[in-house]
């Protein structure tokens, strides 16, 4: 689906309403200016129809631990809440509470616990609760860490000498809790990367700890953020003046401006835009600090269009926290509509029942409604 | 064995690509890698080898020479008794416990223990028992403290294998003493030199005076003036009651005719002869014609400290004695040939007349060359000279005290007296160190301050206060001459290394490649110069020495004779140093005004090296530098083959340096080895400093000293009384060679913060910082802060002792919460959280410890709580519990407390450009900035910073560590070098961003994109010590002094919040009478007293005890303190009446 839709960009594309203009110094109209009654004689209200011609979704490149998408057709707020959704209210497990038996080793058990906290965990945390006071099997993930460290006896010269001398995430050991053992039986819970380095050991010394993982989101702590990142940037767009067409014996150099397939020189030196390759490019404006460039070309970007870049750290596969994040935005919607239904609800109540006691007098407050 | 493994690791780390790809062993194209000299030079020399240098000189030399100067005792009663110092040595530091059965001891252990580390005196004894002579070998007489990484130091010359089983870190410098238990450095001090004649001018009086400072081995100065008065010249000097005109001293010199002494002072120069004609009258009118006259005329006015009873002297011996003593006693009198010393002050008069008649011939006092530097061997040298002295004396009135008596039972031996002296010599020591009093009152010294706790509150901090120079000048005294910048500073001093306020400029620090001298001996040095064709001093007349081809030639200040070619002189005497004839750090020069050529061998001068040039060309060649990686060269090699010479402040005036290779002329006498090396250890650590307004540098100098990072490889098993470190320092970005150099890359303060140079919210006007939430939760600036507690399980005189005991248990066997971490033996466990109020060492006292009549079981005394409680608001950790027992057997326990802080609103932060600001504001990862590959910044810096203070090596650091991190390498930004704006930017263009820096932002609130380009990068930032938690502070109500009842003053008391003279004044202003009343006496010390409208005096309880009456009395509230005023002036016999009327 991707292939067919670059190769040869829509034409609104080139309408000059949806640009962003990059310039050498400052960028222009970064804010939309459809909106009702800022173009007069034209209708900017909102219509499902409209939105749904609009509205596209194409994923890009999809990796293990990231996910490149385009979200085109709408407004910078819409496309802003879900990038700020996915990096902190996409609820995920990460450990909380640390119990140290035992920590002779060198970092200290506060520093630890700090660095444990970060690890992410690979559990679905749709299948957890978030934890109100006491812990369960439904909302609380049990870990133990054990290790000690030993000298090898009879270790080569210049192998390792020490059992242990590393202590990584993949030591953590799960305790399943209750239904836990079953539910979790196929996919046992530990941490994404096994290789995070905790702390270092030598010979005697130990750690031993119980740790509790518990849901939460990353508004509170970024161990809860589910994202390495998530982030958006514009489409790209490069609009060649034909009125000033690029000398042929700068195309090269015209080219190096950009990023590398960006920008094709043909064998005469003309200079044309690889559309396809269109949002490989940085943006780095170089091309604007030339002056023998200078109107030959326009940067532009697609003000409503998004390149979004979301790299996972494990909980959930990178595809699925975009939908994750709708997820949230739908019950905050949903709370609102409550909350305004319910607002709704009391001053129709008010409007019907007591209507002539307002009239009546004075109300509480001292004001008197105006006939 | 153990040096060279050492060396070879050193070479590994040094060997190492490290700078532009290039390591020692890489092959060198031209002399340009000609700085591989620096690492080369710090290997042999060290950053504190003058301390070390110093100290080493004292031990190893200075002692004995002090011995020799001391090594009799004798007794008044048997004049056939003498005791005498053959030898002495200083041994290795030991342990003093008498039954331990292994007497190593380390540094670290004497931090932890509170003990001192030193080493015993041994000397050896010949002395009279009976008939017979004994000797006697190491015979201990004290313990003199033992400098760190010096000669007698165990650490000197391990490996860092060696030093981490001894706990200690290989980066620290040593230089440093541990004196019960605290780490103490003897700073630098700066002096004017001695033996050396200054000229100064005094333009509003119109005098003119030549002054020297005599020093000679003995520690007595003194000091001689030749001065104007009214147009004729004096000597003056405090043995002496008046002024002497010159003419008569002269005479009394031995220069007896008039044509002699116009010769010797005035030559054949009309002006001075002119000048100076008005004195030879002056000594013919007071009827001073022969010496006799001018002997006996001095001698009636010579201070006579007559100590032994005798025949009174004449006046002329007097004077002779004193002329030949005291008066300029460093220029040597042999068997009454007054000679030398008639030359000099004739010299010194030629200087008055020079700067008389022209008044560009008077000296600098601030030039570097006029200034010597005294450190701490020379310091402990006079401290040792002093406590020897009164050692010899008591021993001599106890063996006198012995030997008086008519029978004895066995044969007398002083060694056996000289057992029990007791430890004067050490206790000497020690406390001249611990409290930094040098009151020397045999040698007229009273200095206080001489010592300083080394401060450990960052490597930084600890290495520049190894490098700190003090001034003697008064910080008070209101002139800029001692302050000012000197040009001879140029690479001796770090001109960026100074505090601000009261101490600018008189508190200096040395520059990366100095290097103290220490004293050599001169004798030899004068012998080669005679060698060399000078002609003897005593065999010239006045107008051989101002004779037109003559210059005359002195060493150390004291004059020794003539040359007629100076330049072929100094050229062949610096062959012979540069062929390592006699020690490297003599310096010789010429210098033309005075005609004269110096030679200096005295210590305390400052040099650094430099590279000779010879025909245009440096004698340093790549083959050198090739030898030099291949470790068949050390930096003394270079030295002895010429290659490389030190060079002090004056011989540096007399040579023609070229900064660069490119730079070199046919007149090149030298080549800089570094330019940067002319910056000190602190500054060095500024990336592009010499892009910063200079101001700016001098900032982060003081502000690099109160940066959290790391201290040192041992800092977790150090107990100091207060620690920053940093959880997770990291090494910059941005480095400098210096940086390398000093181990700052290993021991870091500070972090790689992102940064976007905006404005952002508001929160972050006047310098305030935004700082990232999601950064500070992942390890961003956060910090440890551990605090020693420590107390004593004493045993008290009467038996009795302190105890320790678990938690008390209350009537329901419950203990208390506070008593929660206390363990079994009385102390909370290592590891458990301390919260505030919690008890973390329960310790007992008896109640009657101080009662010395007591004479019961002490286990059966009552005993009385006293236990340590913890008090920061914050809750904490326990880091370590440590039990020892001191020096003299007391039990020692110490708690370390650990806090790990994150940074919070307040807490200050700074980049390395002396940018200080506090965080504003903390704001969610998601309300950021972000740019195209989702990155926000860690720290938002608003840009109103720059234009004002011109910081562009901060912007350059910005953009390196920029295209660093693209390149996946380190740059540079040392002093005059570094990675090139230009390529920076390439690297920038090549990874798809602006060549500016500027990055496109989308605003992390709105999602549009941001109408500006933002610059955007990595910038180091360092944490300060000053933190909100430590300073925050309220009060409402709370505790209020005794004496006045007014609230207490500071956080530490609980104490109020002042509302000061000038909050008064606004609220008089104003008219806020009501305010005011209520603020300086309701809620302060409001008080009511009863006073008699008749006598206007206080009374009490409705009663005036003068009128005898209650008829009269009021009721009044005044504050308390105006009470006590009343009072206090009753007291003093005067009486304030109160005139009480109705308002």
């Amino acid at each position: 689906m991707a292939s067919s839709s670059s190769s040869h960009l829509p034409a609104s594309v080139f309408n000059p309403r949806r640009h962003v203009g990059v310039h050498a110094e400052r960028v222009s109209d970064v804010a939309s200016t459809e909106f009702p009654g800022h173009y007069p004689g034209e209708d900017h209200s909102w219509s499902l129809a409209k939105f749904k011609e609009t509205l596209k979704v194409s994923v890009k490149r999809l990796s293990q631990r990231s996910v490149e998408f385009d979200l085109v057709g709408v407004d910078a707020s819409i496309a802003n809440a879900f990038r700020r959704i996915m990096l902190s209210e996409v609820p995920t497990l990460a450990i909380e509470d640390v119990f140290v038996f035992n920590n002779t080793s060198v970092i200290h058990d506060e520093v630890l616990s700090h660095r444990l906290g970060l690890i992410p965990i690979n559990v679905d945390p749709r299948l957890f609760e978030f934890r109100q006071d006491i812990p369960l099997d439904r909302n609380t993930l049990v870990f133990r860490l054990n290790v000690t460290c030993e000298r090898i006896k009879k270790a080569s010269k210049d192998g390792p000498q020490y059992i242990n001398e590393y202590v990584r995430s993949g030591d953590l050991e799960w305790v399943p809790q209750g239904e836990q053992e079953s539910v979790f039986a196929s996919n046992p819970p530990a941490a994404t990367n096994k290789d995070i380095v905790l702390a270092k050991l030598r010979p005697g010394q130990t750690i031993e700890m119980e740790l509790h993982a518990i849901k939460g989101v990353g508004k509170e702590h970024a161990k809860w953020s589910p994202v390495a990142t998530a982030s958006y940037r514009l489409h790209p767009l490069i609009l060649l003046n034909p009125s000033k067409p690029v000398p042929p014996h700068l195309a090269q150099k015209f080219a190096s401006c950009f990023s590398p397939g960006v920008v094709k020189v043909s064998p005469d030196g003309q200079v044309s835009i690889d559309e396809r390759h269109l949002r490989k490019e940085t943006m780095s404006r170089e091309v604007l600090r030339h002056k023998e460039f200078e109107g030959c070309v326009e940067l532009k970007r697609i003000r409503d269009w998004f390149i979004f870049s979301v790299e996972s750290e494990g909980p959930y596969t990178p595809e699925s926290l975009f939908p994750e994040s709708i997820k949230v935005m739908r019950g905050k919607i949903a709370s609102i509509r409550e909350a305004a239904e319910a607002l709704l609800a009391d001053s129709q109540d008010l409007g019907s029942g007591s209507a002539p006691a307002a009239s009546a007098g004075p109300d509480a407050d001292g004001d008197v409604e105006m006939a | 064995m153990a040096e060279h493994a050492d060396g070879e690791e050193e070479w590994a780390r040094i060997a190492e690509p490290n700078w532009r790809g290039l390591g020692l062993t890489d092959p060198i194209k031209s002399v340009e890698d000609k700085w591989l000299l620096l690492p080369a030079f710090l290997k042999v020399k060290g950053l504190v080898k003058q301390h070390i240098d110093s100290f080493n000189y004292f031990v190893d030399v200075d002692i004995k020479n002090i011995l020799k100067a001391n090594n009799k005792v004798t007794s008044d009663v048997d004049p056939r008794f003498w005791l005498k110092y053959t030898d002495i040595v200083v041994g290795f530091p030991d342990r003093t416990d008498a039954d331990a059965i292994d007497k190593s001891v380390t540094p670290h252990e004497c931090r932890l223990r509170d003990t001192t580390y030193s080493a015993p005196i041994l000397v050896t004894i010949q002395y009279t028992r009976g008939k017979t002579v004994v000797r006697r070998a190491n015979v201990n007489i004290g313990r003199l403290p033992i400098m760190l990484r010096s000669n007698k130091c165990v650490l000197t010359g391990r490996n860092e294998t060696q030093l981490a089983r001894m706990t200690e870190c290989p980066l620290d410098p040593g230089g440093y003493f541990i004196v019960k238990g605290t780490e103490k450095v003897i700073l630098v001090q700066e002096q004017l030199s001695k033996n050396r004649i200054i000229v100064e001018i005094d333009t509003t009086k119109g005098i003119v005076q030549a002054s020297c400072t005599s020093s000679t081995h003995g520690g007595l100065k003194s000091k001689t003036y030749v001065a104007t008065k009214k147009g004729k010249i004096y000597l003056r000097h405090n043995s002496i009651h008046e002024d002497v005109p010159i003419a008569v001293a002269l005479k009394a010199l031995g220069i007896q005719s008039d044509k002699e002494i116009l010769l010797l002072t005035a030559g054949n120069h009309e002006a001075y002869k002119s000048s100076f004609a008005p004195n030879l009258e002056e000594a013919a009118k007071l009827g001073v014609f022969t010496r006799h006259q001018a002997l006996e005329w001095i001698g009636s006015r010579v201070k006579v400290n007559r100590r032994v009873v005798g025949p009174r002297r004449p006046a002329w011996e007097e004077a002779l004695e004193a002329l030949a003593t005291i008066v300029l006693a460093h220029v040597p009198v042999h068997g009454l040939d007054f000679r030398p010393k008639a030359v000099f002050v004739a010299t010194m008069t030629r200087r008055v007349l020079m700067a008389m008649d022209d008044e560009k011939m008077v000296d600098d006092r601030d030039y570097v060359g006029n200034k010597r530097l005294e450190l701490a061997g020379q310091l402990l040298a006079l401290l040792f000279e002093d406590l020897f002295k009164t050692f010899n004396a008591n021993l001599k009135a106890s063996i006198d005290k012995v030997l008086k008596k008519p029978s004895r039972t066995s044969e007398f031996d002083a060694f056996n007296t000289m057992q029990f002296q007791g430890d004067h010599i050490t206790a000497g020591f020690v406390r001249a160190i611990s409290t930094g009093n040098w009151s020397l009152k045999r040698f007229k010294m009273d200095r206080a301050g001489v010592t300083h706790v080394l401060s450990r509150l960052s490597f930084i901090s600890a290495l520049g206060m190894m490098t700190r120079i003090s001034s003697q000048f008064e910080k008070t005294r209101k002139v800029s001459g001692p302050r000012a910048l000197q040009p001879s500073q140029w690479g001796m001093l770090c001109p960026s290394d100074t505090p601000e306020g009261e101490a600018c400029g008189l508190v200096k620090n040395l520059a990366l490649m100095t290097h103290i001298t220490t004293d050599v001996e001169e004798e030899p040095i004068i012998k080669i110069a005679f060698m060399l064709g000078v002609e003897d001093i005593s065999l010239a007349t006045g107008a051989e020495i101002y004779g037109p081809h003559t210059f005359v030639v002195n060493v150390n200040g004291t004059i020794i004779g003539l040359t007629r070619y100076p330049a072929r002189f100094v050229s062949n005497f610096r062959r012979l140093r540069r062929a390592g004839r006699f020690s490297e750090f003599v310096s010789i020069y010429i210098n033309h005004h005075h005609r004269t050529v110096l030679i200096a061998s005295d210590g305390g001068r400052i040099c650094r090296p430099m590279l000779i040039v010879e025909n245009g060309r440096p004698r340093v060649t790549s083959e050198h530098i090739t030898m030099l990686k291949q470790g068949q060269l050390s930096f003394d090699d270079f030295l002895r083959r010429g290659l490389v010479e030190y060079l002090d402040v004056n011989e540096e005036n007399d040579s023609y340096i070229a900064l660069y290779e490119k730079d070199i002329v046919p007149g090149t006498t030298h080549l800089e080895i570094e330019p940067f090396t002319l910056l000190g250890a602190v500054a060095g650590l500024i990336p592009y400093p010499h892009h910063n307004q200079s101001p700016r540098n001098t900032y982060q100098c003081a502000m690099g000293k109160q940066a959290i990072g790391a201290i040192g490889y041992n800092q977790l098993n150090r107990i100091d009384t207060l620690l920053y470190l940093s959880v997770y320092p990291q090494k910059p970005m941005v480095k400098t060679k210096t940086i390398e150099l000093i181990g700052y890359d290993r021991l870091p303060a500070g972090q790689n913060a992102t940064v976007a140079v905006m404005s952002y919210s508001g929160y972050d006007i006047e310098d305030a910082l935004i700082l990232n939430k999601a950064s500070l939760d992942r390890g961003y600036g956060r910090c440890q802060v551990l605090r020693k507690n420590a107390t004593l399980i004493r045993k008290y005189p009467n038996g009795t002792f302190d105890r320790l005991a678990d938690a008390p248990v209350d009537e329901n066997g419950q203990t208390q919460k506070k008593y929660d971490i206390i363990q079994l033996d009385g102390l909370a466990g290592v590891g458990e959280r301390v919260d505030p109020g919690d008890v973390y060492i329960n310790k007992q006292t008896p109640t009657n410890a101080n009662d010395n009549s007591f004479t019961g079981q002490a286990a059966t005394v009552p005993y009385k709580n006293a236990p340590m409680t913890y008090k920061s608001p914050v809750a904490g950790q326990i880091d370590k519990v440590m039990i020892t027992d001191t020096e003299n057997d007391q039990t020692l326990i110490k708690v370390l407390i650990r806090q790990t802080r994150r940074p919070e609103l307040g807490d200050k932060f700074s980049s390395r450009h002396g940018q200080k600001g506090v965080c504003g504001l903390i704001v969610n990862q998601e309300d950021m900035p972000f740019n195209d590959q989702g990155i926000c910044p860690d720290t938002i810096m608003n840009p109103h910073g720059f234009p004002s203070r011109m910081t562009v090596g901060k912007m350059i650091e910005l953009l390196a560590g920029k295209a660093g991190v693209l390149a996946g390498k380190l740059q540079y930004g040392t002093a005059f070098g570094g990675s090139k704006v230009e390529d920076m930017s390439r690297i920038l263009v090549e990874n798809g961003f602006s060549y500016a820096g500027k990055d496109m932002l989308t605003s992390g609130i709105t999602g549009e994109p941001l109408e500006a380009y933002v610059y955007f990068g990595p910038i180091y930032y360092q944490k300060l010590k000053h933190m909100v938690m430590d300073k925050m502070h309220a009060r409402a109500r709370g505790p209020r002094a005794t004496l006045t009842r007014q609230p207490t003053e500071g956080r530490s008391r609980e104490g109020g919040l002042r509302l000061g003279e000038m909050e008064r004044d606004c609220l008089i202003g104003y008219g806020a009478t009501q305010l005011l009343l209520e603020r300086l006496m309701i809620s302060s010390d409001q008080f009511q007293v009863d006073a008699c409208e008749e006598c206007g005096l206080l009374g009490y309880n409705g009663w005036c005890p003068y009128c005898k009456s209650s008829k009269k009395m009021a009721q009044l509230t005044i504050p308390y303190a105006a009470k006590l005023l009343f009072q206090e002036l009753m007291a003093m016999n005067v009486v304030p009446r109160l005139v009480l009327d109705d308002a």
